[in-house]
């Protein structure tokens, strides 16, 4: 209801958004934190693929029980595998050496993998991003994971959702405008089909960008309420200011 | 001392013999004469009002759950997102009531240009606005630093070390405000200390003499007309009426529609497309990571692209700095008979509308990356700026009049 408002709002100040940061073209991932379906399945695949590494500190379980419409029981059987209590925060089993190599994340990839509580918040255009990076890794032996990928080049994270996508090498390409691109083919399927891999990304991205603000279940929930109210109250008082008026000419 | 009787019984009138509480009540309020011709530019004074106590009372809020340290600064602000009970709402009460604050005062001055509500008898109440909107720059500025982000660092640094281009003591004074080398632990102490306990102790200071001036000379009108002049037989201005109850339900209204607005953002749109809060600000500040651009928010912009389009940082600085103390001058600048825009001539209208753009030009090129063009398009605006200053004795002078009206005009 607010949604076209908010595009045409969004449009004046769009240009200057969109200014903001240079950076790959990216993928229009069509996010929506109101589907709960697709936060539970983004739930899902990042516990079994991302959660090993990648920690979400400012997140509680109880919190995302809540919100994703979770029992307790479904979430500490399904989605914890640290033996973290209810109410405690999203951390990994992997120890973190602050800057020293230890048996941990800096040991094998060189560096920490970074927490991931704000990752869609802390970049220009966040779920985008994560969707379009998740679709665009390809095999690259140069580097000591073995992936590469276009959106982040030479992070040091491999391909870990691959047997879902199946593999893709990086291949040149002319778009029909005669530009020199470059796009993907698929060499190898994955257990899933490219369109139902779109979705798995898609999904992470949905629940990525509900872990990087919670608050925006309810604000939007709320938000409707409250803008009802003003205008009631607004109107109230036009009528209030009409009346006193009447007498000054 | 003889005993002032008072026309209130009960508690009131008990009250009123040892406070002069009913008194007072009428010069400021109930008997405060306001020309009854106000336009829409008048809501920005009692707005601008109404979100400093939204920006103090939020503030209060936030202090109870924020940690002013390097260490926990970042993590405190997530945990009021996430963990305090309507801590969201408060956080974005307050980061969104700074950039409407902007909005509303930059309004209320442009006002005030408007109708030449700076003219004698009210040049003081111009000054001490001024004043308000330096201690404001400040108070946003050292607001911003305190969730500790990326750009919160960043900065910090970058502003902080313009003081650095100040000649002999420049490398000093920087190290001394910050209380380091770099922004830091100390500075995020310090910078806390100011921003909740000594800014808003003189902010509110100055906003009650900048009331307390306005009263004494009473208010101006988009006519620019002085409803002194004409008076009834039991002393009350012709064209004035009190500023209770009607200008009173009036700001009602226009706080309703504000309000509408403010939480129109809040709840939908928050960070308003990078501009209210950058995301940048949502990584947590590291010193040894540069992000690719640091821009200061936008309420910042005109005098950051002025800053940027003058090649040495020194004068740049000096340029900034004379950006807004130019203000101070206005009142002795305009060498116009008449106040209103409405009885002035064409020279005065290019000149406004000219300043105006540039300024708003200048605010959209401060948040670009600054091209050449865009460089240069910096320059010819920074030059419109303090042309419009420089040359105001002169067109203001020169500049033809219409004949201003006995009486004001209504519109509607």
């Amino acid at each position: 209801m607010t949604k076209p408002i908010l595009t045409l709002l969004l449009a004046l100040v769009g240009s200057v958004a969109a200014a903001a940061g240079p950076g790959p073209k990216l993928l229009n991932a069509g996010t929506n934190i109101s589907d709960t379906a697709s936060l539970q399945r983004g739930a899902q695949l990042y516990f079994n693929y991302c959660a090993s590494c990648h920690s979400l500190q400012y997140m509680r379980y109880s919190r995302m029980a809540e919100d994703l419409e979770l029992t307790e029981d479904q979430v500490m059987k399904y989605l914890n595998f640290t033996g973290a209590k209810f109410g405690e925060t999203i951390t990994t089993n992997m120890p973190v050496g602050a800057g020293e190599a230890t048996f941990g994340g800096e040991d094998w990839f060189g560096k920490a993998p970074p927490d991931l509580s704000l990752v869609a918040r802390a970049r220009n255009d966040g779920p985008n991003w994560i969707y379009t990076y998740l679709l665009s890794f390809y095999p690259d032996p140069s580097r000591p994971v073995g992936w590469n990928n276009t959106v982040f080049p030479n992070a040091s994270m491999p391909h870990v959702m691959w047997d879902r996508q199946g593999v893709q090498v990086l291949v040149q390409q002319t778009d029909d405008a005669g530009q020199e691109t470059t796009g993907f083919d698929l060499i190898r399927e994955g257990s899933r089909s490219p369109e139902q891999y779109r979705q798995d990304a898609r999904d992470v991205a949905t629940f990525l960008e509900y872990v990087g603000e919670p608050a925006a279940l309810q604000r939007e929930r709320y938000g409707l309420w409250v803008l009802l109210y003003l205008l009631l109250f607004t109107g109230v008082a036009y009528l209030l200011k009409h009346e006193y008026w009447k007498d000054v000419h | 001392m003889g005993e002032r009787t008072s026309t209130m019984t009960g508690v009131l009138g008990w009250l009123d013999q040892r406070m002069p509480v009913v008194d007072f009540w009428n010069k400021h309020v109930g008997q405060y004469y306001a020309p009854k011709n106000f336009n829409v530019w008048y809501y920005f004074g009692s707005l601008a009002l109404l979100v400093l106590v939204n920006q103090i009372v939020t503030g209060i809020f936030l202090t109870m759950h924020y940690k002013p340290s390097a260490a926990e600064a970042f993590a405190s602000v997530e945990y009021i997102m996430r963990d305090v009970e309507w801590g969201w709402l408060i956080r974005y009460m307050h980061s969104t009531g700074a950039s409407f604050f902007f909005i509303v005062v930059y309004l209320h001055m442009f006002r005030a240009l408007l109708y030449g509500s700076y003219q004698k008898p009210r040049e003081l109440i111009w000054v001490l606005g001024v004043v308000i909107l330096l201690l404001m720059m400040a108070e946003a500025f050292l607001g911003y630093v305190l969730p500790w982000g990326q750009m919160s660092f960043w900065g910090a640094q970058v502003i902080v070390s313009l003081f650095g281009a100040i000649p002999i003591i420049g490398p000093d004074l920087v190290i001394f405000i910050q209380g380091d080398y770099l922004p830091s632990d100390a500075t995020i102490n310090r910078f806390f200390a100011l921003h909740v306990v000594a800014l808003p102790i003189a902010l509110l200071l100055l906003v009650v003499l900048h009331l307390g001036a306005l009263h004494e000379v009473g208010s101006n009108n988009p006519d620019g007309i002085d409803i002194k002049k004409k008076k009834d037989a039991s002393g009350k201005p012709l064209d004035g009426i009190p500023f209770h109850p009607y200008y009173t339900v009036k700001d009602l209204f226009g706080a309703g529609v504000f309000l509408s607005l403010f939480a129109f953002v809040i709840f939908f749109e928050p960070t308003f497309g990078d501009l209210f809060l950058e995301y940048d600000n949502f990584a947590p500040a590291d010193p040894l990571v540069t992000p690719a651009q640091i821009k200061p928010v936008w309420y910042f912009t005109p005098y950051y692209a002025m800053l940027r389009a003058i090649p040495d940082k020194f004068f740049g600085v000096v340029v900034m700095g004379a950006a807004v103390l130019i203000l101070f001058l206005v009142p002795w600048l305009d060498r116009s008979p008449v106040r209103s825009i409405r009885y002035r001539g064409p020279l005065t209208k290019i000149a406004l509308a000219a300043f105006a753009t540039a300024f708003v030009v200048l605010g959209y090129l401060g948040l670009q990356a600054g091209s050449e063009t865009q460089t240069l398009v910096a320059r010819v605006c920074t030059f419109i700026y303090f042309g419009f200053f420089v040359a105001m004795p002169l067109f203001t002078k020169i500049d033809s009049v219409k004949p201003v009206p006995e009486r004001v005009t209504m519109h509607d």
